[in-house]
């Protein structure tokens, strides 16, 4: 493999574990809080695509009802971005408000929880197939591709847009979480549930924080995905977002650096197992087995790191 | 009499449901319904030892029963079908009669073998890890099967139909309800007596606090191996009736996330640690499923959203983890002692 062909794979692998690692963000935030697997998020990353897709297109004056103005793609761009944002924000937040809260606060196990968690995302992914059907969906081209080489490299715009939001982002979280008063909240929460609440922190409001973030950063996921690959489906959330909660796990769940690493460490082996397979020798690894491969190579590190990169390990005391 | 209530329940239920789908009083379709109601009993009460007996939490049940099911559909094609990959039939189609309880047997074997394999590093440490463990292993079964050419890959393995016809041909009995009545028994008997036995103590015990069991002496390690095997085993079984079923082929998406979601709500709908609750859920389940076939694509809206309402007021679900005989006690002297009550539940609708 030459250098130009392994640069030209890396930056696949990082826009594809951009995608990971943004929708991991998300899982890891809810299950540090509350350490509840929150299944629905994968479904909450396909209708945040699915909102970016209405809200792109309706600005874009494809709907009969349309703006009397026409607004510059930059304008479109940013508003579909935070509007399905906000939106999908306000979804996590109903579904935590309607289907988790009320059996937390009945002091049901938390595999209820997760149950109700499951059920909300086939709810989702059914609705969305009821009501818009099975065919994937054409996504606009909110920013004008353009291609460039640079030595042998050929990458476009968008790409690189959707790297860098996706670091950008991370660190934006980081800095959250580190340096604010509700990230420190956070951390607390998942440091110590009990004592929380005694210190005058309302658990409930960090909850509603946490699922706000992570379902926001999931509609941002959802957009940079149907604007790199153009193209989104009802399925998306049970292929894309199943395996970024095993990127959180990887890194670590309930560690935010993890759900990064972890979400670009599955974005590398993926794409590289499609890769190995157009040299001599491993004619063989077709890019069916990429999952195969995958989950084999995260089966044999949680053997060895059961804790993920970043996790610590939690002594059980009696 | 009441000594023997629970087996004449028993063959009254065989009679009522083998007979009757013999004689043909019992249409194909309704015959059908049977066999999933029977295929998602076995498959909820094995879940419901890892995720309600023993409280760990498995979400990749589909990925054992589609190890079951390959293995003895194979097996099966392998023996006594004439087919392109593995050529002629090697035994007379006589033996299969005799022999596919044995084909089903091996294949549970199998399906055990592999939960052997995520059983030992899995649990080594915190609960959750064996939701993506089983999750991951849903997802590399699935996909070692699409990739294997050789027994159809994507398009799914076919053949036993022509086996189960043959059997038909031998001696016509509808041979597929009669093992899966046997299995449905024979899995009921062996949760129920494994739980009730010291060994299942311990898996309870572990449930409610693993150091204070490790303390009483309870061997948590092996103990909890053993129960996820049986489990798994008991899917593989499952799997390999699935594999015979009227339609004839499998394929690996049949086996995919969806699948294990279905027999996880199954669970969860009867109640975690109850043995009579996952029956009955499986029983209501199935059959809400084939009653909501003509909603289509809006079956899978409905069905969540019942749930949902259903976790918000009652999250124990059915039963709890009570068992029939502790809600209705006239129950339990009708079938003296500590009976199993499974074949209560209206199975033969």
């Amino acid at each position: 493999m030459t250098l130009d062909i392994f640069l030209q794979h890396l930056l696949n692998a990082l826009q594809w574990g951009s995608f990971y690692a943004l929708i991991a963000l998300g899982y890891t935030m809810v299950y540090g809080v509350l350490l509840l697997i929150n299944f629905a998020h994968g479904d909450i990353f396909m209708v945040g695509a699915y909102v970016g897709l209405f809200i792109a297109t309706f600005l874009l004056g494809q709907y009969a009802l349309r703006l009397p103005f026409t607004l510059p793609s930059w304008a479109v761009l940013a508003l579909t971005i935070v509007g399905s944002m906000i939106l999908t924000a306000g979804l996590g937040v109903f579904i935590e408000r309607v289907a988790y809260r009320p059996l937390r606060d009945r002091g049901a196990s938390r595999l209820y929880v997760v149950i109700s968690a499951l059920m909300v995302g086939i709810l989702l992914e059914y609705l969305n197939l009821a009501a818009f059907g099975a065919a994937d969906r054409g996504f606009p081209q909110l920013i004008r591709k353009q291609i460039y080489t640079v030595g042998g490299v050929s990458f476009t715009n968008v790409k690189i847009i959707v790297i860098g939001l996706a670091i950008l982002v991370m660190i934006g979280l980081q800095l959250i979480v580190r340096h604010t008063k509700v990230g420190m909240a956070m951390r607390a929460t998942s440091f110590d549930k009990v004592a929380v609440p005694l210190m005058g922190i309302s658990t409930n409001r960090i909850i509603t924080a946490s699922f706000t973030l992570g379902s926001s950063l999931a509609a941002l996921a959802g957009i940079m995905f149907g604007t790199a690959y153009e193209v989104i489906s009802f399925d998306m959330g049970i292929f894309v977002g199943w395996k970024a909660f095993i990127c959180a796990v990887v890194g670590g769940i309930g560690d935010i650096r993890g759900a990064m690493v972890g979400g670009f460490i599955l974005g590398f082996i993926e794409i590289f197992v499609v890769a190995l397979g157009q040299f001599s020798g491993f004619e063989w690894l077709s890019s069916t087995y990429r999952d195969l491969v995958a989950f084999s190579i995260l089966l044999v590190f949680l053997t060895f790191r059961p804790t993920g990169i970043f996790g610590v390990a939690r002594r059980q005391k009696v | 009499m009441r000594r023997h209530s629970l087996p004449l329940i028993v063959v009254g239920l065989f009679v009522l449901t083998i007979g009757g789908s013999w004689l043909g009083i019992l249409d194909a379709y309704v015959q059908l319904v049977l066999f999933y109601v029977g295929i998602n009993i076995i498959l909820t009460v094995s879940l419901n030892l890892v995720n309600g007996y023993m409280g760990e939490f498995s979400c990749g049940h589909a990925g054992f029963m589609a190890v079951g099911a390959y293995v003895s559909g194979i097996l099966t094609v392998w023996l006594f079908a004439e087919d392109s990959v593995f050529g002629l039939p090697i035994l007379p189609i006589g033996w299969a009669i005799p022999l596919f309880p044995i084909i089903l047997i091996i294949g549970s074997i199998a399906a055990a073998l592999v939960g052997l394999l995520i059983a030992i590093p899995s649990f080594r440490t915190r609960g959750d890890y064996l939701a993506i463990i089983s999750l991951a292993v849903n997802y590399i079964v699935v996909s070692a099967i699409t990739n294997m050419e050789v027994i159809g890959g994507s398009r799914g393995f076919v053949g036993m139909k022509r086996v189960m016809n043959a059997m038909g041909d031998v001696f016509d009995a509808p041979w597929l309800l009669i093992w899966t009545f046997v299995g449905i028994i024979a899995t009921i008997l062996i949760i129920h007596n494994f739980v009730s036995s010291t060994l299942g103590k311990g898996v309870e015990a572990i449930r409610e606090d693993e150091i204070a069991a490790e303390i009483m002496g309870v061997n948590t390690r092996r103990t909890k191996v053993m129960t996820f095997m049986l489990s798994c085993g008991l899917a593989g079984l499952a799997g390999g009736m699935f594999a015979h079923w009227p339609g004839g082929y499998i394929n690996p998406l049949m086996f995919f996330i969806l699948r294990s979601t279905e027999v996880m709500v199954m669970v969860y709908l009867g109640g975690m640690g109850s043995i009579s609750g996952s029956i009955i859920s499986a029983i209501l389940f199935t059959v809400l499923l084939e009653w909501l076939r003509p909603l289509g694509v809006f079956k899978w809206v409905v069905i969540p959203l019942l749930f949902i309402v259903m976790m918000l007021y009652r999250p124990q679900g059915i039963m709890g983890s009570s068992e029939l005989t502790d809600v209705l006690p006239r129950l339990q002297t009708l079938l003296r002692a500590d009976k199993e009550v499974k074949d209560n539940a209206p199975a033969s609708d």
